[in-house]
């Protein structure tokens, strides 16, 4: 299957999302309509999900994300937490100032029935 | 005796507002207002902390206030009226000494009123940690809107700020209200 692939801007993040089980998300999720952003990313791991690499590891490097995104994200890691015969690894990454970030990690880490470590990063 | 710009200019000056806006709020407007304020608080002498909590606490104030206007639209509701365009907004965003206020006014229909209220003095009711969890739970629970963040937005503004949330309602007429929110922010 193809890897899916966007660039940033102002309002989304970098999507790169690779059949090698390579995931990324990074920058800044804030767009006003993020149900519309969010929707091909769903659907690819819909695809990924038929047949999965042995190992898959989303690497989420967020700046900072709205409400909006917040649900959707959440539907990223349901998704994924649906997919069988890979196992699965988030890694949440967090700025070494920024509470609200690890916390968010912490509320997805337990709603989510999936491994979750979270990284210390000096800058995203 | 009207108000002058130099009046307005005074008022804006005393209260150390950042940036100021009043008219109709689009996703592009947003979009050269957090470029704006992002340039803008580069300069100042806050903590990276500070600029990117009053960064996320703006972007949330800000949509919701961009989706709320636009619960309008799907009213049909006649927008231009002898007292002015209800689709307009208002909101400023100021720096004092040891905190930032983001406030926000909008108009609003009078039976929303008593929700609102309810929803605010819920959230303000909580302190920390009952806030982090309602916040997980609607997270958890709840669907999202076709627009919005189905509830979360003022929920996440509370919690990011760690503020009370300030608001007040002024009867316009029959038919509006004006809703202001008041969002403070301490530094870091």
């Amino acid at each position: 299957m193809e890897d899916l692939k966007h660039e940033g801007s102002a309002k989304t993040p970098v999507v790169e999302f690779s059949s090698n089980g390579e995931l990324l998300l990074k920058g800044r999720s804030i767009p006003e309509n993020s149900i519309e952003f969010y929707k091909p990313l769903i659907e690819w791991l819909e695809s990924y999900s038929e047949s999965p690499n042995s190992t898959t590891v989303l690497s989420v490097q967020l700046e900072y994300f709205n409400t909006s995104s917040s649900k959707c994200i959440l539907d990223v890691f349901k998704k994924l937490e649906s997919v069988s015969g890979s196992e699965i690894t988030v890694k949440w990454h967090y700025e070494e100032d920024d509470e609200d970030m690890l916390e968010a990690g912490e509320d997805y880490e337990a709603i989510i029935d999936l491994p979750f470590e979270m990284i210390e990063v000096e800058e995203i | 005796m009207a108000t002058t710009t130099f009046d307005l200019y005074n008022l804006m000056e005393r209260d150390k507002v950042l940036l100021a806006f009043k008219g109709t709020v689009t996703s592009d407007l947003l979009s050269s207002v957090f470029q704006i304020m992002e340039s803008k608080m580069e300069d100042l002498n806050d903590s990276p902390a500070t600029k990117k909590k009053v960064f996320n606490v703006l972007v949330e104030c800000l949509q919701n206030l961009y989706h709320h206007i636009d619960d309008f639209d799907n009213d049909n509701a006649i927008f231009e009226t002898s007292k002015g365009d209800k689709k307009s907004a208002i909101f400023s965003i100021s720096r004092h000494d040891d905190h930032y206020n983001i406030v926000t006014g909008n108009f609003i229909y009078p039976k929303n009123v008593d929700e609102i209220t309810s929803k605010i003095t819920h959230i303000n009711s909580l302190d920390r940690d009952q806030l982090k969890a309602y916040y997980k739970e609607i997270l958890g629970n709840g669907k999202l809107s076709e627009k919005g963040g189905g509830g979360l937005g003022l929920i996440d503004i509370a919690k990011k700020s760690r503020n009370k949330l300030g608001y007040s309602f002024k009867e316009i007429d029959k038919d509006y209200s004006f809703f202001t929110l008041i969002v403070k922010i301490l530094k870091k």
